[in-house]
């Protein structure tokens, strides 16, 4: 069974980390992962950095530029990522924008995720039509989840077709805005989540976009199966390093 | 030509395409296989909104008349195609300049501009955002907001703005805001960026006036449906000057591909009419210093949209370099995309000293002084020869008053 489905089994709610591979330093790639998982993380979405990250805030800008500039490639993080299932066990996501993939060859980067044992794919700027006209079989071959994305603008409709032709959970984005936002949560968000919790979908929720600490995490997940973390743990990585992730994670799922 | 007085049309020509455009835009929003709405979910409400909307509102009887009397009397259309007697004799052919360097604001950008303002009004919108290069599409996108008395602001790359200070100083004359974009390149595809993220963040009131054929459907149609005025002028005029209905060449500088798809419109399906599109090269095609995406591009997604782009084998977008604030961009609207992969049009790349040149020839023979775009254009006639006979009408697409800096510069005047 892919291994974000049995994840999602478990009765908790999760903690998913975000980060943009070769940042701070081009090989600190499996180092954050073994951390990450060491330090309690449910899921982790490996960030395949691209020079135009349309949806992403500057945390996220910067860190993908800077890891540009370390030298990562497509080709070298999967040569980093080759072993990583002899240490790591919990569910691997690889998050990245169309272009890069298009180049490398969907399939083939597909195929490659595979033997690797990526379980999952979030790519923001592939069109859930697009996807499902030409890219299902593939991802569906090789055993790739791929995870679709919601907005507060989403409307119910698009809402039961993403839910419709996904298979693991659906990325909820807590609100208009692109990543990095650091509003915290209001009454809007809750009533956005508890909307979507009342829609009774197949697929269970997790959001991302604004968490940032344990309240949000908190607000994030009253709701929800869980939470994606991605400019704050990147801060902290610029902060203090890869040594400390166990510091971060616990001031999160206290 | 007359007039399509069915008003039931929309600018530029039916919405159903029928099968039988091979250059157009087809029912799923392509042109081949370039084009598409490849954007984040943040992004799809509003690019639903106006991909539904956009072909009705434009065949509106009240929006045709809006937009014709703006463009007669705030734009001063119909441009002159004006027949450059000196330059004719010089290259031993005929050559029409098609002037929109005579346009409100000083190029083409604002036939597109009037057009996105009146769409944005009808949507109910309140707050415009643009991107902006050289500064022209800023400008023009300044104005109408002012004319329209909408929240203008504008993203435009720190560097951009340093080296377009003049433009900068109009937008905010114009009630502008400026925000410079600092992130990667701080040149216009950043300025997009930026764009493309203020409208995730501002779903519900704001529309992006994109200032060229390109990001996702239906911009690159509906861009080139407001430009059309172009060809549609020239099929007109064309047949008052030289008795014809077509030229045999039409010669266009691209960056985005705005005013090139504006001058092929209406001649896009007719084979007769040979286009040329002319690119940026830079400091040479091959130099690492150029902006000739057609030949140095390769398939991939830029701004929601797939077409061709410069980029290195691992996907990661590559920044142009042209002298002209323009044309550096890279990549390029999917219908020249599509046109450059059927060999529909010809490309051509020119240099920063081609174009220059030809800027310069142009003040001398005819007493105009085109925008350095424009001089891209005007740079094929040392490249390649024309029939004495033939009609070649060539898209003079702006004013070279943005441009002082450069010439003083570069010819040290
Ligand atoms: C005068 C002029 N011509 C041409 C261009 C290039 O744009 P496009 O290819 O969309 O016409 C610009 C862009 O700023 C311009 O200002």
């Amino acid at each position: 069974m892919n291994r974000i489905i049995s994840k999602l089994q478990e009765d908790k709610k999760l903690l998913s980390i975000y980060f943009t591979a070769g940042y701070p330093n081009l090989n600190d790639t499996s180092t954050i992962i073994q951390n990450l998982e060491r330090s309690g993380v449910d899921m982790i979405e490996i960030g395949l950095p691209f020079s135009d990250p349309l949806a992403d805030g500057s945390t996220i800008q910067v860190s993908s530029t800077q890891a540009l500039k370390n030298g990562m490639t497509t080709e070298r993080l999967f040569e980093q990522l080759k072993d990583i299932r002899k240490s790591v066990s919990i569910p691997l996501i690889i998050m990245g924008y169309f272009n890069p993939i298009l180049q490398y060859g969907v399939e083939a980067f597909c195929k490659k995720c595979s033997e690797i044992g990526i379980d999952g794919l979030i790519i923001p700027d592939l069109p859930v039509n697009v996807y499902f006209d030409q890219y299902k079989i593939i991802f569906e071959k090789y055993g790739l989840i791929n995870v679709f994305l919601i907005t507060p603008q989403t409307s119910n409709e698009r809402i039961e077709f993403i839910d419709s032709i996904s298979n693991g959970f659906i990325y909820m984005v807590s609100s208009a805005s692109v990543t990095g936002s650091q509003s915290g949560f209001g009454s809007k968000q809750s009533n956005y989540f508890k909307r979507i919790s009342n829609m009774q979908l197949k697929n269970p929720q997790i959001v991302g976009f604004g968490i940032s600490n344990n309240k949000t995490f908190l607000q994030a997940t009253q709701y929800t199966k869980g939470a994606i973390i991605g400019s704050a743990f990147i801060k902290h990585l610029t902060e203090k390093g890869v040594d400390t992730i166990d510091t971060f994670v616990k001031s999160i799922v206290k | 030509m007359v007039k399509q007085e069915n008003t039931a049309i929309p600018i530029g020509g039916s919405e159903v395409v029928g099968g039988k455009e091979l250059y157009n835009i087809n029912h799923k929003g392509y042109y081949g296989e370039f084009g598409g709405a490849y954007i984040p979910e943040m992004l799809f409400p509003n690019v639903e909104e106006l991909r539904q909307n956009y072909l009705k509102i434009m065949a509106e009887p009240d929006f045709r008349s809006e937009f014709d009397q703006l463009l007669k009397d705030y734009v001063g259309r119909p441009s002159p195609l004006y027949f450059a007697k000196l330059l004719s004799e010089k290259y031993q052919t005929k050559i029409y300049l098609k002037r929109e360097d005579l346009n409100h604001t000083g190029a083409h950008k604002i036939n597109n501009t009037i057009g996105q303002i009146l769409m944005a009004k009808r949507l109910g919108k309140k707050r415009i955002i643009a991107e902006t290069g050289a500064g022209q599409h800023g400008v023009a996108t300044a104005t109408v907001c002012a004319l329209m008395g909408l929240e203008c602001i504008v993203y435009m790359g720190e560097i951009d703005i340093a080296r377009q200070a003049p433009n900068v100083a109009r937008m905010k004359m114009l009630g502008a805001t400026v925000i410079p974009a600092l992130s990667g390149s701080r040149t216009l595809k950043d300025a997009t960026n930026e764009a493309i993220r203020d409208w995730i963040n501002n779903p519900i009131d704001t529309h992006y006036i994109i200032g060229s054929v390109v990001g996702p459907h239906p911009y690159p149609d509906m861009v080139a449906r407001f430009q059309s005025v172009v060809s549609e002028e020239i099929q007109w005029q064309l047949q008052e000057k030289e008795g014809k209905l077509k030229p045999d060449y039409i010669v266009a500088c691209v960056g985005g591909g705005s005013n090139a798809a504006g001058a092929y419109y209406h001649f896009l399906e007719d084979t007769d009419v040979k286009l040329i599109a002319v690119e940026a090269a830079g400091l040479g095609v091959h130099s690492g210093e150029s902006a000739a995406t057609s030949i140095l591009g390769k398939e991939g997604i830029i701004h929601g949209s797939k077409t061709l782009l410069m980029q290195t084998n691992d996907g990661q977008i590559i920044e142009p370099y042209s002298i002209s604030a323009g044309l550096d961009y890279p990549g390029v609207g999917p219908m020249h995309a599509h046109l450059y992969k059927t060999g529909r049009a010809e490309f051509i790349a020119v240099t920063d000293d081609q174009a220059m040149k030809a800027g310069m020839a142009l003040c001398k023979l005819e007493g105009i002084i085109p925008a350095i775009e424009s001089s891209h254009a005007l740079a094929i006639f040392e490249q390649k020869k024309f029939n004495a006979d033939d009609v070649v009408v060539v898209s003079l697409s702006g004013r070279g008053d943005k441009d002082l800096n450069t010439y003083i510069n570069y010819f040290k005047l």
